[in-house]
């Protein structure tokens, strides 16, 4: 899934200063999973916002509304009477949902309350990490399901750099070393004449700036 | 392939090889590149200049390497993946082979968090030894996409290895990928632990690599016990305890940590497949034509110039 986090309130409350009625848009999706945008966050950012006004004798309306994904054009509809009024829209949702949202209302701005951080999953309760990059030409079939494009710290595709130290990766935050992982899950099984093959160079126009996009027909209407 | 490398040359008549490294400056002036050039050029074979080492901004190795050759010595252009991209490092090269350098060596480079300016988007396009194979295929002709080089780059291409970051067989196996992609010699991670080295080059005398690349060891001359135990600090260096209490119970350092480096020389000669060393004398540029006298080294061979 999509993995966010919230932005500091500072610069949200900023963006907010002088606008009375503001719309704060939650996702059900991913974001809602990894705890920044869902319901709960929606009402947290709203009541900050009505605070900040009240601060300086100000009045402000906070319109909350959530779908169930942002990311999904169709959803958003139940948002337009309430940007009908809003003059701004903080949206919780990743990315992908902030520019729906401004393209379906370009008149007004759209700000992101988020960041988006990265494609991961959560381990255990609390801890969210990173497993790819979205490369576009996806390689785990030859590392032994270990992504080696977003766990080592330099994205290597031919083992390791002279750098880790105890099997941990030279740029710390007690992180393995990816290819140390990549090692002993081929050693575990029996595959590591494969780490001899020397990978190409990989082809990043497939990670490419500009749009991707994925067609399939026979979904299409 | 044959290059107009000095360095190349005295490894294929079997001398044992003397490098060492010349830190271009933080600044824009190449006088302290050509002092130390002019101080090396006449006790080692061929002068390393490092790219950006640490990650931290210094002169670009290019033109630091053209001070070198101006001062009559041999550089070999250190060349990482983590700045450029693959058009970068082939133009690069082209340019470097055309000012006249002879020896390229190719790294991934420490990751730009450890320098001046780690918020750097670091590029890491390729890893080194596509980077070893992409030097190669240049100087054979091609460039990345297949189009023709005219006329190629001549060079002798380098690569490194740290035998120390474990686990062994991983090491190993790395150093064959880079021979295999066309690597001739090979400069390694500065030895301390003798006994893990000696390991390391078992492992790839028993692969048969000794015969196919010429390996280099690395030679930190420590300058006080304070710097060692900061080398020890480095990711993935491997410094025993016995030799940093060595250095502090020494009444002059300085001279000590010469001393050490002219006792690892010779015992390094003494290893199988050794077939020269690499002195990185950090910001100490001025030890290395000591070093070299005393662990016996001069006169180096005599290779004609061009
Ligand atoms: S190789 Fe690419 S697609 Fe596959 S997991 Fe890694 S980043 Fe994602
Ligand atoms: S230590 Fe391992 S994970 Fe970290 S950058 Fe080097 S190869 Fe990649």
């Amino acid at each position: 899934m999509i993995v966010a986090r919230r932005k500091p309130a500072p610069p949200l409350l900023a963006a907010a200063t002088g606008r009375r009625t503001v719309l704060v848009a939650g996702c059900k999706g991913c974001v809602a999973v990894c705890g920044v945008g869902g319901e709960r966050e929606v009402r947290l950012l709203a009541a900050q916002l009505e605070l900040a006004a009240k601060r300086l004798g100000q009045k402000r309306t906070v319109l909350r509304a959530t779908v169930a994904r942002q990311c999904d054009p169709g959803f958003l509809s139940s948002f337009d009477s309430l940007m009908e009024q809003a003059e701004a829209c903080f949206s919780l949702g990743c990315g992908v949902g902030v520019q729906y949202m401004a393209e379906r209302y370009p008149a007004k701005p759209v700000f992101p309350a988020v960041d988006t951080v990265f494609a991961g999953g959560s381990p255990a309760a609390g801890l969210w990490e990173e497993r790819c990059r979205m490369c576009g030409e996806c390689v785990l079939g030859e590392t032994g399901g270990i992504c080696p494009v977003s766990r080592c710290a330099k994205g290597l595709l031919n083992g390791p750099c002279g750098g880790s130290v105890n099997e941990l990766c030279e740029i710390g935050h007690n992180q393995p070393c990816a290819w140390n992982l990549i090692y002993e899950r081929l050693a575990g099984q029996g595959r590591l004449e494969g780490l001899t093959v020397i990978t190409p160079p990989k082809d990043w126009s497939r990670a490419g700036a500009g749009v991707r996009s994925v067609v399939r027909e026979d979904l299409m209407p | 392939m044959t290059t107009p490398s000095n360095l190349q040359r005295v490894l294929e008549q079997g001398h044992f090889a003397v490098t060492a490294e010349i830190g271009p400056p933080k600044g824009a002036s190449g006088e302290t590149v050509r002092r130390h050039a002019a101080l090396l050029r006449d006790c080692t074979d061929a002068q390393n200049v490092t790219d950006n080492q640490s990650a931290v901004v210094h002169m670009c190795s290019l033109a630091a390497a053209v001070h070198v050759l101006q001062a009559g010595g041999e550089p070999v252009f250190q060349l990482t993946t983590r700045d450029r991209n693959r058009l970068a490092l082939q133009s690069d090269l082209l340019g470097a082979a055309s000012l006249g350098i002879r020896n390229v060596l190719c790294l991934t480079g420490d990751h730009q968090k450890f320098g001046n300016h780690p918020q750097a988007r670091g590029v890491f396009d390729l890893d080194s030894v596509q980077l070893v194979g992409l030097a190669r295929r240049l100087c054979e002709g091609r460039f990345l996409n297949g189009d023709e080089v005219k006329p190629p780059p001549e060079l002798f291409v380098g690569a490194v290895e740290n035998p120390f970051a474990g686990p062994l067989p991983l090491r190993v196996l790395r150093l064959g990928k880079k021979i295999a992609a066309g690597a001739r010699f090979i400069q390694t991670q500065a030895v301390y632990d003798i006994e893990l080295f000696a390991r390391f080059m078992a492992a790839v005398r028993e692969q048969g690599w000794d015969k196919e690349v010429s390996i280099l060891a690395g030679v930190v001359p420590p300058k006080s016990a304070g710097a060692l135990r900061y080398i020890s600090k480095v990711p993935g260096m491997v410094v025993p305890d016995k030799l940093i209490r060595r250095m502090k119970g020494a009444a002059d350092q300085a001279r000590e940590g010469k001393r050490f480096a002219v006792e690892l020389i010779r015992h390094l000669r003494t290893i199988k497949g050794v077939r020269g060393v690499h002195i990185m004398a950090i910001r100490w540029e001025e030890a290395v034509p000591e070093i070299v006298t005393e662990a016996g080294l001069l006169p180096r061979p005599h290779a004609d110039k061009y």
